[in-house]
């Protein structure tokens, strides 16, 4: 009997985004990261072409965040410098990015003020050489200043900043053109609003295709299956010819799994689960591989041994 | 969906006008004007104005001149059809072929030659068909045909053939039945068209007739039609009918990310 041939073909491609500037291009990064330009779905190399394999950005942050001791203690002494933290990351973790969160400038928090942060910015491009990803605290207002301040002090490296959201998104548009950046485009598990949010973009003037999207992740347990079926749907309109859908996809695992009990309790907790030495960064590393099948290009992790794990299941799966 | 500007058409008096004193800026601003309103291909009619080549030949030139949107060549005299899709720069679409054997081996080899596409009209020497076996019928020799010929069913577009509403009231649902009919011809689908203004032909309230059905026939499968892509209104009925048939991905700005795509 003949096996029929299921291979699709997709009339499109994803964009490819290229993150980080070397000396020739005009900043101080030893390489560039390109994530993108794939003509078929996750793995499928006998379908279409995969050009640029996934890669892991390395979680850091200006402040040590509020971490089970399981992964502190994992990553080390370093966690309390940014920019140890992230040497440690890229010669050690081996990670591709690496992904400064600016945690500290959180007004419930440290309230970190805007050249506070820049010079965080300004410690870690001395530190490593690799590209970089800036994200805000997560208060809008306060990340409206921040990111301004912490683009102009990277200005000319080609980072990927984030985001802009519906709600808000001309300040950091505004600050990504001026500082010529890319951009992460948010939208908060909702494949709609993720499409929306490109449109205004666009609106803006600002040229898709330097553009990353990023569905506010979930860690395993608590919503994973709803935002692998949002890449999965939005990876497809784009192979399909939705110009608005075709870009790369950024999945922040790190930050989400550490805040769930599954990769805080032990067993004295949740009996029966195993001990939290083994499980928290399984947990971890579980939802990275299966947001990497279902599209993403970018992965934040945070724990070593997740890295570790993802970047063996990236040489040999996709 | 695929729509077909349908305004660079003789039977109108500025461009019948127009070929015969050779303005061309008649034809670059209805090019751009069609263009613009997010046509994705341009109909070009010389109808009765003249029948030499060159003229024809003259109309894709104004046009390719004025735009890149690729053309949609509307005759079925094969001499004609050899000149004129010699100038065009893209592959085009060739409107039409009746299911007529001495028509189609004409026009088809020029189809393939050029990797076009090809419009294929379900009417055979009899005339245009009254009922839905009929057309399918007449659907099954164009599709055949054109595979005999190498043309795979991506450029194939089947036309159920549209008729006024005003005056034969009873056709427009049994299209609609041949339309659903013609989605299950092959895998992939070929495309399915349909010259939108035929409905409203005599009628008054055209707009609202051209919107209302085109609506109905992509809930059948339409996924191409020739109209006046100028009007606004059946453009968004359109795009809105596409989201309600799963075809793309809503957002909330989805009338305005269309007309902002240029």
């Amino acid at each position: 009997m003949q096996i029929p041939d299921v291979k699709e073909q997709w009339p499109y491609r994803i964009n490819s985004v290229t993150i980080g500037a070397t000396r020739e291009q005009g900043g101080t990064r030893g390489k560039t990261v390109t994530v993108g330009g794939q003509s078929t779905l996750p793995g499928l190399t006998f379908e279409g072409e995969i050009p640029n394999k996934p890669v892991i950005a390395g979680y850091v942050a200006d402040v040590m965040p509020d971490w089970p001791e399981v992964l502190t203690s994992a990553i080390g002494e370093e966690i309390n410098s940014p920019a140890a933290w992230a040497q440690k990351c890229v010669s050690q973790f081996g990670v591709d990015l690496i992904c400064l969160n600016m945690l500290g400038a959180n007004p419930d928090g440290k309230n970190a003020s805007p050249p506070e942060c820049a010079r965080v910015v300004e410690s870690i491009l001395k530190a490593v050489d690799v590209p970089l990803i800036i994200r805000g605290c997560g208060d809008e207002e306060k990340d409206n200043q921040v990111l301004l301040e912490c683009s102009q002090a990277a200005r000319g490296e080609n980072c990927l900043i984030g985001s802009a959201k519906e709600k808000n998104y001309r300040t950091v548009v505004a600050i990504c053109k001026a500082d010529k950046h890319k951009i992460i485009a948010e939208a908060p598990v909702d494949i709609n609003i993720g499409k929306q949010v490109n449109i205004l973009l666009q609106d803006s003037g600002f040229d898709l295709k330097d553009v990353v999207m990023f569905q506010t992740t979930a860690a395993l347990g608590y919503g994973l299956d709803y935002v692998y079926t949002i890449l999965e749907r939005a990876r497809i309109t784009g192979l399909k010819g939705d110009k608005l859908m075709a870009m790369p996809q950024l999945c922040d695992v790190g930050g989400e799994t550490w805040r769930v009990k599954e990769a805080l309790a032990d067993e004295d907790v949740l009996s029966g689960w195993g001990a939290l030495r083994k499980r928290g960064p399984l947990w971890e590393t579980a939802c990275a591989a299966a947001y990497l099948q279902a599209g993403a290009d970018i992965v934040i992790l945070a724990h070593p041994e997740a890295m570790q794990t993802i970047r063996t299941t990236i040489t040999n799966f996709l | 969906m695929i729509l077909i500007g349908e305004r660079i058409n003789a039977g109108f008096k500025d461009v019948k006008a127009a070929v015969i004193n050779k303005d061309g800026d008649v034809i670059k601003e209805w090019a751009k004007k069609q263009t613009a309103a997010g046509a994705t291909y341009l109909d070009v009619a010389i109808g009765t104005a003249s029948a030499k080549p060159e003229d024809l030949c003259w109309m894709i030139d104004m046009v390719q001149s004025a735009c890149d949107t690729p053309i949609s060549i509307d005759i079925n005299k094969p001499l004609l059809l050899k000149e004129a899709i010699k100038v065009c720069k893209k592959p085009p679409l060739v409107n039409s072929t009746p299911a007529i054997a001495a028509k189609m081996d004409e026009i088809l080899p020029i189809v393939a030659e050029y990797n076009a596409s090809i419009i294929g009209l379900v009417m055979n020497e009899e005339g245009s068909p009254k009922t839905v076996d009929k057309r399918i019928e007449n659907a099954g020799i164009l599709m055949s045909k054109a595979m005999d010929y190498g043309i795979t069913p991506d450029r194939v577009f089947l036309d159920p053939i549209v008729m006024p509403l005003k005056f034969m009231q009873d056709q427009p649902k049994i299209i609609m039945q041949t339309v659903s009919q013609f989605t299950l011809f092959s895998d992939p689908p070929c495309h399915i068209v349909c010259g939108l203004s035929n409905a409203s032909n005599g009628a008054v309230h055209k707009k609202l007739i051209n919107r209302v059905l085109v609506a109905m026939m992509i809930a059948h499968g339409l996924d191409a039609a020739i109209l006046d892509v100028c009007d606004e209104e059946l453009v968004n009925t359109i795009l809105t009918a596409e989201l309600c048939m799963n075809r793309t991905l809503y957002a909330d700005s989805f009338v305005e990310a269309f007309r902002k795509q240029g």
